[in-house]
């Protein structure tokens, strides 16, 4: 009757497969050409290390990459590019590369140049070395440098997400937790049941998982390691257990708990098991993350009757109430930068649209970044440039991102059933 | 909502009444409801006395079908983002109370549940704060709070599909199920 499989890390291919779908890109896009790597083997490679990255550039809407069929040569080493070839067609950067097969073995090399066309001058290039399962690994690696090289900041393309299904009739629906790159490829299933799972979070090294399931009847709080598959159950309270989240130095682990009656905040110490109370309200505290430096946690309360987003110290003490102007806003979480906290907002009671904004905790200058009226669960890319977030389309749950300036949207839609709750990871190389 | 439901309620229980008092009036138990004018030789005491009986009997036959009525109302409903239940559905709270009282060995189980409209944790919390609602005026109407268990699901198991008015008015609920 209870049906819960935790699965092993495996490199299984999930049906629940999602494919991105840009809706919105920006006005001016930095043109790249990423030319078709070359091949010495036999067979065709099964993944097109090219397309990828021209796919990972788009997709974060900053760039446009070159259509193939509009280049003039496909140089695949440094003394096969002609700089004019690329100007003629108004490109800044040129990516090339070519692959060939590790003598005696299943390994390939992979050598890759970047060039500035502009300056004609090659920015760098290196050799990388990996097996054949791990193309889509090199190409992703690949993008994250040519993206740090052209905007300054780390890519991430590299990182990966976990999210929540549901699919069947109500009544029969099954719940799984998955794993994914960051452009929902390559999904696996971590973790399938009968009865509702939720809030999954990363640990800050991106080994360990936390999620809350149902699988007792009741939500509890539970810890996966990624490698290994191995769980088990950390909290056993009275009540809502939920919300779990670790602090960015790995000891802690913020939670909801309501055995006392209603929801508060607490958090666990990881290595002394010692549970603190950080809120003792009669009303809903919930929704815990933490400051960059770990020293302040922020949450969602109604203590004035509707939710609002509040900051407490991680040792206890006073709340202090951080938002002021809207009729509904909760699930905060902050930017890299400490200062911005994303957030859902509902503005008035009247709207009745939730939106994903950032306001700027110093400033108090709010942005509302998404015009769909029913968004939830953001969660920031470790770079700090987009958002994930789960919402509804044509009747459907998807995961929608956003970048920090709202200039840029992308889709992850779902073949099957809703798709919601996106958790990005940290870096993870 | 709640005037729309207690109406359809007080339809239900009264349908109920004359379905059942329409089926005890063809019953063979004669006893009961024999025809005055068949009871011959009868003082009119007697009689007096034995029809005072009847309507005593058909009152509390009434109340058994309104309690039943009552106890088969396992669904509560709220308005969005309101914790506590609607004024209309206190009478069928208190049928539920007694129930417990008089069976101490009956557990419940309160499921606690909201519309997909804002964030899954505050859900959650407003899941259970609509479970413990329930469960606090049972307590105070004479169940014992160790036949009491309540969770919430939030807003992870909806009663209807959609992003309808209609639909999230369904998921807005408590709903009473038995417990182990």
């Amino acid at each position: 009757m209870l049906l819960v499989l935790a699965l092993v890390f495996s490199f299984r291919l999930s049906a629940a497969e999602l494919n991105i779908e840009i809706t919105r890109g920006v006005d001016n896009p930095i043109p790249v050409a990423v030319v078709p790597f070359a091949w010495d083997g036999a067979n065709l490679l099964d993944e097109d290390i090219a397309q990828i990255i021209s796919n990972n550039l788009e997709q974060v809407g900053e760039f446009r990459a070159l259509s193939r069929a509009n280049m003039l040569s496909l140089p695949s080493e440094e003394r096969e590019v002609h700089f004019r070839d690329w100007r003629i067609l108004a490109q800044q950067y040129l990516v090339i590369g070519k692959v060939s097969q590790v003598p005696g073995g299943q390994m390939v090399q992979v050598q890759w140049e970047f060039f500035d066309i502009n300056r004609e001058r090659k920015v760098l290039g290196e050799v990388l070395t990996g097996s054949m399962s791990q193309l889509r690994d090199i190409a992703h690696e690949i993008s994250d440098v040519v993206y740090q090289e052209i905007t300054g900041s780390r890519g991430a393309f590299s990182t990966k997400i976990m999210y929540i299904s549901a699919e069947g009739a109500i009544g029969s629906k099954v719940f799984k937790l998955h794993y994914a790159d960051y452009d929902g490829r390559r999904a696996q299933i971590l973790l399938e049941s009968r009865e509702p799972i939720m809030s999954p979070a990363w640990s800050p090294d991106g080994s360990q998982i936390a999620y809350v399931s149902f699988e007792t009847d009741l939500p509890r709080i539970y810890i996966q390691d990624l490698a290994s598959g191995q769980r088990r159950q950390v909290t056993n309270f009275p009540g809502i257990n939920s919300s779990p989240v670790w602090s960015p130095d790995g000891s802690k682990l913020a939670m909801v708990l309501s055995k006392d009656g209603s929801p508060d905040i607490y958090v666990l110490d990881l290595a002394t098991d010692q549970l603190r109370q950080l809120t003792d309200h009669p009303r809903a505290e919930t929704e815990p993350a933490w400051s960059r430096d770990s020293r302040s946690v922020i949450f969602t309360s109604d203590r004035t009757g509707q939710p609002q987003i509040y900051i407490v110290d991680a040792n206890g003490g006073l709340p202090e109430r951080l938002t002021f102007d809207c009729f509904y806003c909760a699930k905060a979480q902050f930017l890299p930068d400490g200062v911005n906290l994303v957030h859902v907002r509902r503005e008035t009671r009247q709207d009745n649209s939730y939106g994903i904004a950032i306001l700027n905790v110093q400033t108090s200058r709010v942005i509302k970044l998404t015009e769909t009226a029913l968004d939830e669960s953001p969660s920031v890319a470790p770079n700090g440039s987009m958002i994930m977030f789960g919402t509804t389309a044509g009747g459907k749950g998807v995961l929608d991102a956003v970048s920090i300036d709202g200039r840029i949207k992308f889709r992850l839609p779902s073949l099957q059933g809703d798709v919601r709750e996106p958790s990005w990871s940290p870096y993870l190389n | 909502m709640g005037m729309q439901f207690n109406n359809v309620f007080k339809s239900a229980v009264l349908a109920l009444t004359i379905i059942g008092l329409a089926a005890c009036s063809s019953t063979s138990d004669t006893e009961e409801m024999a025809p005055v004018a068949q009871t011959a030789g009868e003082s009119d005491a007697a009689r007096a006395a034995r029809l005072e009986q009847e309507r005593l009997e058909r009152e509390r036959q009434e109340q058994q079908r309104r309690e039943q009525a009552a106890l088969n109302t396992t669904v509560f409903y709220f308005d969005f983002d309101v914790a506590e239940f609607q004024p209309a559905d206190r009478e069928t709270l208190i049928v539920h109370a007694r129930n417990l009282a008089a069976n101490p060995n009956r557990r419940v189980r309160l499921e606690g549940h909201a519309d997909e409209r804002g964030t899954r944790e505050y859900n959650l919390a407003l899941g259970e704060r609509r479970a413990n609602n329930i469960r606090d005026f049972l307590i105070v109407n004479g169940a014992s709070r160790n036949q009491l268990e309540t969770v919430s699901y939030g807003e992870e198991r909806p009663a209807a599909n959609g992003q309808t008015e209609a639909a999230y008015r369904q998921n807005r609920r408590v709903e009473v199920q038995p417990a182990g």
